[in-house]
């Protein structure tokens, strides 16, 4: 199955990013296609390009960032929500790209399921 | 874009649940439906809960010092974007009517709502 993923809120301050990440990798190992994985609202902040999550504790920054390279995900970031927030082009962890709502858009059309992490 | 030009045509609703002001989520919802109308879909808008107040006329936003884009409702049909639904017992239970509005809808019951949500192909709520 082609699956699309909103995530919708900012990563250690609520439980969407980490549970959206296992959703990924639960879909993966199934044989499953995850087509893309867009961020919206404060789950821009999933991307932030600076964070150091201390060393105890899980780094999502980096599980992001390895799904994107090892299983070729698509991680969108939204240009508009970003810039609110300091995430900006060129300026972001590794993995993410930055584009428009027209990609979350195109993902709900494109995908068998589009699924929402977040409240 | 390819994905204009795919002519795939899905019913997508965007599901209102959260009080106009207070967090950030009835705005950024409305600039997702502002770019879903570029896509050609059959677009539906649904107000429940504490969303039902992000129609309610007359909202004076000067003292919160925010942005006040109730009149991007009004702006909607603009964009083919005329299928609203609201929730009557979410109206009831706030003291509101239908003439507490301002943009047409269609009100409809819980049971109905959630038989309308199960018609769609993609639900994106906030």
């Amino acid at each position: 199955m082609k699956i699309g993923i909103l995530v919708n809120e900012g990563p250690y301050n609520h439980q969407a990013s980490d549970t959206a990440l296992n959703f990924c990798k639960a879909a993966l190992a199934k044989g499953h296609t995850i087509w893309r994985v867009f961020f919206y609202y404060d789950g821009v902040l999933n991307a932030a390009p600076r964070a150091e999550p201390p060393t105890d504790d899980r780094n999502l920054f980096k599980q992001w960032g390895e799904l994107a390279e090892k299983h070729g995900v698509d991680l969108v970031v939204c240009v508009a929500a970003g810039l609110r927030r300091g995430i900006r082009e060129g300026d972001t962890a590794p993995g993410f790209r930055i584009s428009g709502l027209g990609q979350l858009i195109e993902a709900g059309i494109q995908c068998d399921r589009l699924v929402t992490f977040g409240d | 874009m390819d994905e204009m030009e795919s002519g795939v045509v899905k019913k997508f609703m965007f599901v209102n649940r959260k009080a106009p002001y207070g967090t950030i989520y009835a705005l950024e919802v409305l600039e997702m439906v502002l770019i879903s109308a570029a896509f050609d879909q059959d677009v539906h808008l649904a107000f429940v809960d504490d969303g039902v107040f992000q129609l309610k006329k007359g909202q004076d936003t000067k003292a919160l010092g925010q942005k006040n884009f109730s009149p991007t409702y009004r702006a909607l049909d603009g964009y083919d974007i005329e299928k609203l639904y609201v929730e009557a017992e979410s109206m009831a239970e706030r003291g509101l009517t239908e003439a507490d509005l301002l943009v047409p809808v269609e009100v409809l019951s819980r049971a109905d709502m959630g038989a309308l949500m199960n018609e769609m192909d993609v639900v994106l709520t906030a």
